[in-house]
């Protein structure tokens, strides 16, 4: 196994995937970089480091730099999706898609459905998302709220390298419309990655850790927040199932549920703000499938109902922590009921 | 370019079909047969006839919510396409998308629309396709859909990546219930497209020969590798915007005026009987053949099966 960066994940395992279906292609703005300037294409290989040397190998035909045009970027990859090819949409950051709602929404994610279940658009739309860089309110936000209440899409959200090579070749091979969300803090994060061909089903959590009285669920960098705080809540005697649900659609529905019918409590952590979340819809469906198992009201770890703000102060103080964690986790142990 | 008897009577077939679907749908929406929102294409038939009759499975085609003339002229199943706007699980897209999302891959029709100007994005991805294989991708759009960012990131993208993609504007002169005249902008949708760097012309919409002659001059220019290239047509739309388009914004005689002096079906025949291309009976031939093609499709239609309950959650995905 090598060990890599999740950038480098990304980078490389698209280009196995290229090297292993001619008719996979990519788009996006500055995964070339340097069209049409003195410095040259490969100026830039991708503003995350994602897409390096893959244009020199693969040619302007299948590495596709595009203006700033998301919609059009989205668009094109569909309607290549549409006609034979595979498709890897990159924007930029996951804010912009506001820009392109229509065609991911509208379009991409309701064309099998319109059609009769007569067409096939596999495209994968990489977005990556998420605080971290006092980015502030236009480049910083989770998104996948959004997304995951779009019948049509599948979405994934991988929190290690390995996850994210396995989750990215399946998505590359899927017939279905996958959003890929990578999370911007998370690129120089290292880990071990098994070598040659290696997916991961989608639907699957992963479990990071194990135990009988919490369960906690968490996506992307609230992973590794999450694990933070369950290692210090372990030395407490306090033993967290928690799970890395990897997809948000499809979801383990199974694995939650028997987690939460183990610990009997639940903590959810979310970096989207609360109303009408991810956060909100784990919690609706564990009260209602597993009620009588709850022996406390479900703990919500998320930002506030706030866009995510600019100074250090501030963004820390919006996402969620290991330490604000470990304070649910202690809620959801004190409670009594009255 | 001379076309043969053949391709005479395949061009006035298409176009018939296209005017007598629709003319029929007008009647069956007004007896409350039809659920949803239609949106006829009568008027407009030489343009999607005149530029589908240069066309082969291959190329691609994108529509709008105006949608059943493409269809018909791309070679999406008449039949089919009726069960489709009735609602049958034996339509075109069983019963899931209706008037407005019509579509079949198969044929190289990637959907009509309900989003006005969604579709010049998609055919710019066509566009990559038909780039690798030798095709062709049209975009059709009206003059509404031409003032959307959609579409001008969709123009600038096909002459940046130099795509075999055409820009069809059918411009009827009204998008939805507002005049062309106030909505576009520029002096034309031409000027418009020709200053996004490609290849800008017009033509006339009202006769099927210099669509035809036109657009066939584009395709070869656009498959010799020249990047994209745009066509103004300009056309004449018999109906309202949608069905139920009480029509307050056209001028007094408009309707009556442009029926009887814009019509295309009636431009073709003039010219192909004077011309001694065909003869009258011929065409009332197919007029016949074509009626009895549609009333079949009806007919079919409103006893096909339906859908049931359980239908609802087919398709979402391939695989979930």
């Amino acid at each position: 196994m090598a060990v890599k960066m999740i950038r480098d994940v990304i980078r490389d395992t698209i280009d196995e995937e290229m090297a292993r279906d001619d008719s996979l292609i990519m788009l996006g703005e500055d995964i070339v970089g340097g069209n049409g300037s003195a410095g040259g294409p490969e100026a830039i290989g991708g503003i995350w480091g994602t897409s390096g040397g893959l244009w020199a190998k693969y040619g302007g035909d299948r590495v596709i730099d595009t203006p700033i045009s998301e919609s059009a970027i989205i668009g094109a990859a569909a309607g290549a999706a549409l006609t034979g090819k595979r498709a890897i949409a990159e924007i930029m950051f996951a804010d912009f898609i506001g820009v392109c709602m229509d065609q991911i929404w509208n379009q991409v994610a309701k064309f099998r459905y319109m059609f009769g279940g007569k067409s096939r658009c596999p495209i994968v739309i990489r977005m990556p998302y998420g605080a971290g860089y006092n980015a502030a309110p236009q480049h910083s936000q989770a998104i996948h709220q959004f997304v995951t209440a779009m019948p049509g899409l599948k979405v994934v959200m991988p929190s290690t390298p390995a996850d994210t090579k396995g989750l990215l070749t399946q998505a590359i091979r899927d017939d279905d419309p996958v959003i890929f969300l990578e999370h911007k803090f998370l690129y120089a994060v290292k880990g071990e990655v098994p070598d040659g061909d290696y997916t991961i089903p989608f639907g699957h959590a992963r479990q990071v850790t194990q135990g009988d009285d919490i369960t906690i669920l968490a996506t992307g960098m609230m992973v590794g927040m999450a694990e933070t705080a369950a290692k210090t809540l372990a030395q407490d005697g306090v033993g967290c199932d928690l799970l890395d649900l990897r997809t948000t659609s499809p979801l383990d529905e199974e694995a939650i549920l028997d987690s939460v019918e183990r610990t009997g409590r639940l903590l959810i952590v979310d970096e989207a703000p609360p109303r009408c979340s991810l956060a909100t819809d784990l919690s609706s469906l564990v009260a209602h499938k597993a009620f009588a198992s709850l022996k406390a009201p479900i703990e919500m770890v998320t930002p506030p109902h706030s866009p995510v703000p600019f100074a250090r102060e501030l963004e820390s103080a919006y996402l969620p922590s290991p330490d604000r964690i470990a304070a649910a986790a202690a809620r959801l142990l004190s409670y009594r009921r009255g | 370019m001379q076309l043969s008897r053949d391709a005479l009577t395949r061009a006035y077939r298409q176009m018939k079909t296209i005017r007598l679907f629709e003319d029929r749908l007008h009647d069956e929406i007004a007896l409350g047969e039809i659920a949803g929102f239609t949106h006829l294409y009568a008027g407009q038939e030489a343009c999607a006839v005149g530029v589908c009759e240069h066309l082969g499975p291959d190329d691609y085609i994108i529509s709008t919510h105006r949608g059943h003339g493409h269809c018909i002229a791309k070679g999406c199943d008449v039949e089919a396409m009726m069960k489709e706007i009735y609602g049958s699980s034996d339509g075109l897209c069983k019963g899931k998308g209706g008037s407005m999302h019509i579509a079949d891959v198969g044929v190289g029709m990637l959907g009509a629309n309900g989003i006005v100007g969604a579709g010049a994005p998609i055919a710019v991805g066509a566009g990559i396709t038909a780039k690798s294989n030798g095709t062709v991708s049209i975009c059709f759009s009206g003059d509404g859909a031409c003032n959307q960012g959609t579409t001008f990131e969709a123009m600038n993208m096909a002459v940046v990546l130099k795509l075999p993609v055409i820009f069809v504007f059918e411009n009827n002169h009204y998008s939805e219930h507002t005049g062309e005249a106030y909505a576009v902008g520029a002096e034309s949708m031409t000027t418009r497209a020709a200053a996004f760097g490609m290849k800008a012309v017009k033509a006339n919409g009202i006769d099927f020969f210099d669509v035809y002659q036109t657009i066939g001059e584009l395709i070869e220019w656009c498959k010799a590798g020249n990047g994209p290239a745009s066509i103004e047509l300009d056309c004449e739309r018999f109906f309202g915007h949608f069905e139920g388009d009480p029509q307050r914004y056209r001028g007094e005689g408009e309707l009556e005026r442009i029926r009887a002096e814009r019509d295309c079906l009636t431009t073709f025949r003039t010219k192909v009987t004077e011309a001694k291309l065909l003869e009258g009976a011929d065409l009332d031939q197919i007029d016949e053949e074509v009626t009895a093609l549609i009333d079949r499709a009806v007919a079919q239609a409103k006893t096909a099966p339906r859908p049931t309950p359980a239908d609802v959650t087919q398709d979402v995905y391939i695989s979930y």
